[in-house]
Order: C-alpha cells, then structure tokens, then sequence
C-alpha cells in the first residue's frame, strides 16, 4: 500500500483549554497536506482560528464565499480562517473544518483550500468555501492554529494533520 | 483504514513543458472513487484566471451538464449549463498570476457501468475567486480516461503545473 493519506499529528485538547496548537518539524517527504479541525472556543468573543505557517503572521489573503441559512455573501481577508463556534453556541457543538494544501514545499506561493462551517441548530449558522494563499516561497514545515479574537480552544477540540504523497 | 489500497496514487505528472492538456488514460476499475489535484496556471496572458476544462473517456459529444458556486470576494453567483461538451474543473490562474489554482475533483462510482457518473469539484484562485461545481455525465460507461485542459482549444497548461490522480477504495 502506498505511504498516503498518513496522519502525521493529531491534538485533542484537555481540561482548561489551550492558547493554540502547534504541529512543528513537519516532514517534507510529502506531496500534499490535509488539515482537519474541530473547535470550540471558552469565550464568548472568538469565531474563528488563524491558521499560520513557519510562525509567520503576514502575507495571508483570502477570497471567500459565506452562506448563513438566509443569505450569502463573498469578501476577502488576509489571513487563513478556520471557524470556532464559541460558547454562545449550542452545548456540545464544535465548528468543523477542512484545508487542503497542495506542494506545500514547492518554491511557489501556497495555495489553500478551505470548507469550513458552523451548525448549531440555531437560528445562525454559517457555512465557508474560501481560496486562501500564503505568498511565500518556503517549504512549509510547522502550522500554528491560534484564536482570532480572544479566549482559548476549548476541551474535547481537536485537530488533525494528514499527509498525502502521489507516488 | 480498509484493509485494501486507498487514496492510491494511480498517476502523477509535474509538466516539464506548455502542454494542450493532461490525460489520465487505462484508469484501472478496481477503485470506487477517483480523486483528481490540480496545482497551476495557464499559458493565458494576464494575472487573472480562465475556466479550466474537463472531458472524460475523449467524449465530445452534448453530454455534460453542470451547476456552480462562486464567490469572487464582493459578489456571488451562481450559473449552470446543460448539454454542453465538457465540464468544468474550476478555474486556472492566467500566466502572471501570482496564486497557482488549485483545482480538486471527486469522481464517485466512476466504474459502475449502471448510472451516469456525478463529479463534485472545489476550484480556489486566491486573488479571483473560489468555487463549488457539481457535473454530471450522462452515460452509463466506466470512466477509463480523464483529460484536464485550459479550453480545449488553442491556450495551454503551464510548464511546472502538477496533476495527480488518485483511487478511493471503500473495502
């Protein structure tokens, strides 16, 4: 069988929650990347994580396209975004998320893509495919998942790193 | 994970050179569910992005039909198109385009010789748009070969554009 779709680091988060989740030393003898994450955040101010390469804070952008249930829209941004119901949202429920990163050690700049959605059974929800890129050359060799806005990723939250390699 | 081969590499490519178009042909039956990644551009002029085409078993013929997503960071819409003569495959950056698109296609039941083949495809251009396709083919023959080009027509993928085609097996 082939060395594909191989998790590579999973975290799940314990009591009192974390700052943010680190996956560093990441190998490059892969072709591609997948980025699951199921989050909830302890307070109630964050909607979101940033997800970050290299610890690099800057040259992010992003085009998404956002339904709510009622409406949809598309804008843009400068980061990554994984969505992160905080604890406004139904108990027990956690957003869910999906990137996919192709070449991620190719000297091009890193296209990303992202479907990522809240669902509460509420009368919000929100549901996101975006294109995202980080226009930098580097190999990509550590992700950083980090609250957007405030308060930490709550217990039972959890993340997983696969790798893909086409031969 | 199943006991059998799953998200197989079944055929990669990196293009060495401008080529018209990318053929995965002799795709084996023996998966359930074929993935296909695109990373690249086009030989297009401009630093925008091209719909980027797909074709299977070399069918040219009326029988494709399609329904699209798309947000291009201010506005959205949403088309389709039936009988037409391909699919589309979401999007190619243009030549100067500083974001490779990236392209990925999902293929279910891609062997049955009893339903027409349904594809869904998620399409990301980071500076013009990103996109959710779904495509139908309307025949009931195995898929055996895929082909991805720009248009079909006379501009091409760019050199250094990947590919990869991979088999989903369910057991």
């Amino acid at each position: 069988m082939a060395n594909t779709y191989k998790l590579i680091a999973s975290s799940t988060v314990g009591a009192g929650g974390v700052s943010s989740i680190d996956f560093s030393s990441i190998p490059n003898t892969y072709t591609d990347l997948v980025l699951f994450t199921s989050l909830r955040c302890t307070n109630t101010s964050s909607n979101g994580v940033y997800i970050t390469f290299n610890g690099s804070g800057s040259s992010y952008s992003q085009i998404y396209f956002v339904g709510t249930g009622s409406v949809m829209a598309s804008g843009s941004g400068s980061q990554i975004v994984h969505r992160m119901v905080d604890t406004n949202a139904t108990a027990s429920t956690f957003s869910n998320s999906f990137s996919y990163i192709p070449n991620y050690t190719s000297s091009n700049y890193k296209s990303v893509s992202t479907d990522t959605v809240n669902e509460n059974n509420a009368t919000s929800a929100l549901m996101n495919i975006n294109a995202e890129l980080w226009s930098n050359t580097a190999a990509i060799n550590q992700i950083t998942i980090a609250p957007a806005s405030g308060g930490d990723i709550a217990q039972y939250s959890s993340v997983y790193l696969y790798a893909i390699k086409n031969s | 994970m199943a006991a059998g081969a799953t998200y197989e590499p079944i055929a990669t490519t990196t293009l060495s050179s401008n080529q018209n178009d990318i053929t995965f042909s002799s795709i084996p039956s023996t998966y359930t569910d074929l993935v296909i990644v695109f990373n690249g551009k086009s030989t297009n002029a401009g630093s925008s992005s091209n719909g980027m085409r797909c074709r299977v078993n070399s069918d040219t013929g009326s029988n494709y039909s399609q329904t699209n997503l798309n947000g291009n960071g201010s506005t959205t819409s949403s088309s389709r198109d039936t009988s037409i003569t391909y699919f589309e495959f979401g999007e190619i950056a243009q030549t100067d385009n500083t974001a490779p698109s990236q392209n990925i296609m999902h293929i279910m039941n891609y062997a049955n010789t009893t339903t027409f083949k349904t594809i869904l495809c998620r399409a990301d251009t980071a500076t013009v748009v990103t996109k959710a396709i779904v495509s139908l083919y309307r025949s009931t023959n195995a898929i055996t070969s895929v082909t991805l080009s720009r248009d079909f027509g006379t501009n091409q993928i760019k050199a250094g554009s990947t590919a990869t085609l991979y088999g989903i097996a369910a057991a």
